[in-house]
């Protein structure tokens, strides 16, 4: 305790508080690629899978192997994957590139299977419903299928963006500057690996809190709860 | 020329095949009554005209115009002359009644949306419903659904409505205020379709009845014919047994 104390005015320097909150904007810039744009990707993938007919066929069979495929690998053995595949592509890219393409990919797998678990949630009789009177796919979902489905989709895609703000920290394999990798650095300089962690716990605390009190928010603004007033 | 003319309509739910040859000509302002035993292929019948279960052989015309189910336009036309009331009311529960009636003339068709209140209000009134429309399906009785669901297919102005066993999910003294209304219909010239098991009301509003039994027309007739006097025994079965209840 006297250790980290006494390291507290060195660590928390100028120089260190601009590389924690640089590693802390990458994390966050890595999580936000993967919940957002992995979340509108997810959200296509699911609404190809729920395509009818045989001209979609294709599609379907490729959205059902995207999700299936890269809902089962694991983060880091993706992370590798898509490293590797630019190295031998030959395309020079950062490693920050890397594991934007790498969040996006798990991101959207999940995120699709729980969009599509959401709309398939809704009764088959609006479906119907909204065929009969001509509103078309993208129109029953907007109308009438997302406002039914957030109850669904919401709180498991709230925990997977907080599960997925953790899972960024294996970006620091690839020597990706996040959270992770900056608590390592700042632990081989020689702070105390308690002060250094725990610093980094805070921090990663800091970000995921208020994403699930946004989560609880939209959760309550989105699925309205009404009783039988009757 | 009939308004509605189906001829060897044929239809499957994979490889069940539910409609087998049905051919049926409604003429307009017809109320024509579909009466049968479970399964055998009424409320198919009603899919079929509203393009959600495309025929698999057959053809369907619409004032002489034959509709290409694998044409999406196609379907679409039908579906702004054809609308369907569904057993188990199918209301967006994510909707007040008031919008559930104004959504698809608005949004769909791009109506003025003044204009649509107006007349979805005056549906609403239409069916007795006026205190209703700032509530949810969820809040509502079932017979009041159903009256919204038929409200919200009349505000498309439909040529020809489908009613598929729109009294089958409600309470008997809630079926009265829903029959009242159809009655309404029929007497403002309305084509019609009516699945139902109300015997009662098939008479009284149809013009003619088809019995149907294994997704064949068994035998079609005037009402009287069908119910009192059916000529099939299998027609004769159903009834029988339909009436003693």
């Amino acid at each position: 305790m006297d250790r980290i104390l006494s390291e507290l005015p060195e660590f928390f320097s100028y120089y260190n508080v601009i590389f924690l909150l640089k590693a802390a904007g990458t994390t966050i810039a890595l999580s936000a690629i993967g919940c957002i744009f992995g979340g509108l990707i997810g959200a296509g993938i699911a609404v190809a899978r729920l395509t009818t007919g045989w001209v979609s066929l294709p599609l379907r069979i490729l959205a059902i192997a995207y999700t299936e495929v890269f809902r089962r690998v694991p983060f880091l053995v993706t992370l590798m994957l898509v490293f590797f595949a630019f190295q031998f592509s030959g395309f020079r890219v950062s490693t920050f590139t890397v594991g934007c393409v790498t969040v996006l990919l798990i991101a959207s797998a999940f995120l699709a299977e729980i969009v599509r678990a959401g709309l398939q949630s809704v009764h088959a009789n609006q479906w119907d419903a909204a065929s009969a009177m001509n509103f078309g796919l993208m129109r029953t979902i907007r109308y009438v299928i997302l406002p039914q489905a957030w109850k669904v989709i919401l709180p498991p895609a709230f925990g997977f963006f907080i599960l997925f703000i953790k899972d960024t920290a294996l970006a620091s394999y690839i020597n990706v500057a996040e959270l992770t990798y900056a608590g390592k650095v700042l632990n081989n300089k020689g702070f105390a690996a308690g002060l250094t962690f725990g610093t980094i716990l805070l921090i990663y605390f800091a970000i995921s809190y208020p994403l699930a009190r946004l989560g609880a928010h939209l959760e309550r603004r989105l699925v309205p709860s009404r009783t039988r007033s009757d | 020329m009939f308004h509605l003319e189906l001829d060897q309509i044929e239809a499957s739910y994979g490889t069940l095949k539910v409609l087998d040859g049905i051919t049926l000509a409604v003429s307009p302002g017809e109320v024509v009554g579909l009466i049968g035993p479970s399964g055998s292929g009424k409320s198919t019948i009603l899919r079929v005209l509203t393009g959600l279960l495309p025929p698999a052989k057959g053809t369907v015309q619409l004032d002489g115009e034959r509709i290409d189910f694998g044409s999406a336009k196609a379907v679409r036309k039908l579906r702004e002359r054809i609308a369907i009331v569904f057993q188990q009311y199918n209301l967006f529960q994510n909707m007040s009644v008031l919008d559930n009636v104004m959504i698809a003339p608005v949004k769909i068709r791009g109506r003025n949306k003044r204009e649509v209140r107006a007349e979805a209000e005056a549906l609403l009134a239409k069916v007795g419903l006026s205190d209703k429309l700032k509530q949810y399906p969820d809040q509502l009785s079932g017979g009041q659904q159903q009256r919204v669901a038929i409200a919200r297919a009349l505000c498309l102005k439909p040529q020809i409505l489908l009613l598929d066993e729109i009294t089958a999910a409600l309470d008997p003294e809630l079926v009265a205020e829903v029959l009242d209304t159809i009655r309404l219909l029929a007497a403002e010239g309305m084509t019609m379709l009516i699945v139902s098991h109300e015997m009662g009301f098939i008479r009284e509003v149809s013009g003619r009845v088809a019995f149907l039994a294994d997704g064949k027309i068994v035998e079609l007739g005037e009402p009287a014919a069908i119910l009192d006097t059916p000529k099939e025994a299998r027609t004769h079965d159903f009834v029988s047994k339909i009436l003693r209840h």
